[in-house]
């Protein structure tokens, strides 16, 4: 009588297994790695500053403080999508943005923030692309936030809605107990 | 009169050739020091992922981002680094996804053994049936045949 069934019931199995499979990917972006990066320090770099060149940014300049680090540039056509939610949160006083001026050229970059206006706190400029390699930056945009103690507490790849600031990095900067 | 049409599509040539000529350049880009380190780049180079692209290795993606990891991979090569130092140094930047072939650790056992273990319960299944089978007496009926 059970081997009648078996067919079925093996059926059944294979495809709960998919089905599960399907569900556990519904909404999630395929072109999202995971960084090994969360939980773990914040990578070590030396980077000009946008506003004086002839300044160089470290890492250990940035601890004691929470900071959201936004990966832009100005040929990139999804960071003027998510342009006004990075200047209500720099607004929002919540939390320090950093700009990470990404294999772009100054004048352009200029030219960007004099149109859409300038939401950041300091922008650091990896005209080589070769720091963004330490931090597993594979495009633009890409938002990491980092706490006081310089350790990498979540990574955004693509750009941030409205929902995401709500649903995920707002928890957050409550958890680091950043702003308020 | 026919010199026309065939210096045109020598032009056009030209230009298909020209177009791939850059990406051949954009993958290859290399001068190699000896023949072992071109065959090991070539070697390292298939077995990361292009981080961008995803379904392309290192060795095969023109993205830009391709390009600057291959810079590394040459840099990670020439400081002495060992084929397991390198993987190291690139999972730890942009995870286990990077690497082709996927190492073996407490998270990838089902993706390592899964198969053997699929495989001994499929075996088993069709030597319990055919066991069966064999142990039931034959199934057509003796008298059949004769009657109808």
């Amino acid at each position: 009588m059970i081997t009648r069934w078996l067919p079925l019931i093996v059926f059944g199995a294979i495809a709960v297994l998919l089905g599960v499979g399907v569900v556990m990917n519904a909404g999630r972006t395929q072109v999202e790695i995971q960084s090994p990066l969360v939980g773990r320090p914040a990578p070590d770099f030396a980077l000009p500053d946008f506003a004086k060149p002839s300044q160089i940014v470290r890492q250990s300049d940035l601890r004691g403080q929470p900071y959201l680090l936004n990966v832009w540039a100005s040929w990139c056509a999804s960071c003027r999508i998510e342009h006004p939610v990075i200047t209500d949160l720099a607004l929002s006083g919540r939390i320090t943005v950093i700009g990470y001026n990404y294999k772009d050229e100054r004048a352009a970059a200029e030219r960007w923030l004099r149109q859409l206006g300038n939401p950041y706190h300091r922008i650091l400029v990896d005209e080589s692309g070769r720091s963004a390699i330490e931090w597993g930056i594979y495009g633009t945009p890409e938002t990491f936030l980092v706490d006081a103690e310089g350790i990498v507490r979540w990574k955004h790849v693509g750009p941030i809605s409205p929902a995401t600031v709500e649903r995920e990095l707002l928890p957050l900067l409550d958890a680091i107990g950043a702003g308020r | 009169m026919s010199a026309t049409p065939l210096r045109r599509r020598h032009g056009l040539l030209a230009l298909v050739l020209l177009v791939f000529a850059g990406l051949a350049q954009a993958i290859m880009p290399k001068e190699f020091e000896s023949p072992e380190e071109a065959e090991r780049y070539r070697k390292l180079s298939h077995e990361i992922r292009c981080v961008m692209c995803q379904n392309q290795s290192l060795a095969d993606s023109p993205a830009g981002i391709a390009d600057d990891l291959r810079y590394q991979l040459l840099a990670r090569m020439r400081e002495g680094y060992t084929d397991e130092q390198i993987r190291d140094w690139f999972v730890a930047r942009y995870g286990e996804f990077v690497l082709y072939r996927p190492r073996l650790n407490p998270s990838t056992w089902a993706l390592w053994f899964g198969p053997f273990v699929l495989l001994a319960l499929g075996t088993w299944g069709l030597v319990a049936v055919v066991r069966r089978q064999r142990a039931l007496p034959p199934a057509r009926p003796e008298s059949d045949p004769e009657e109808s």
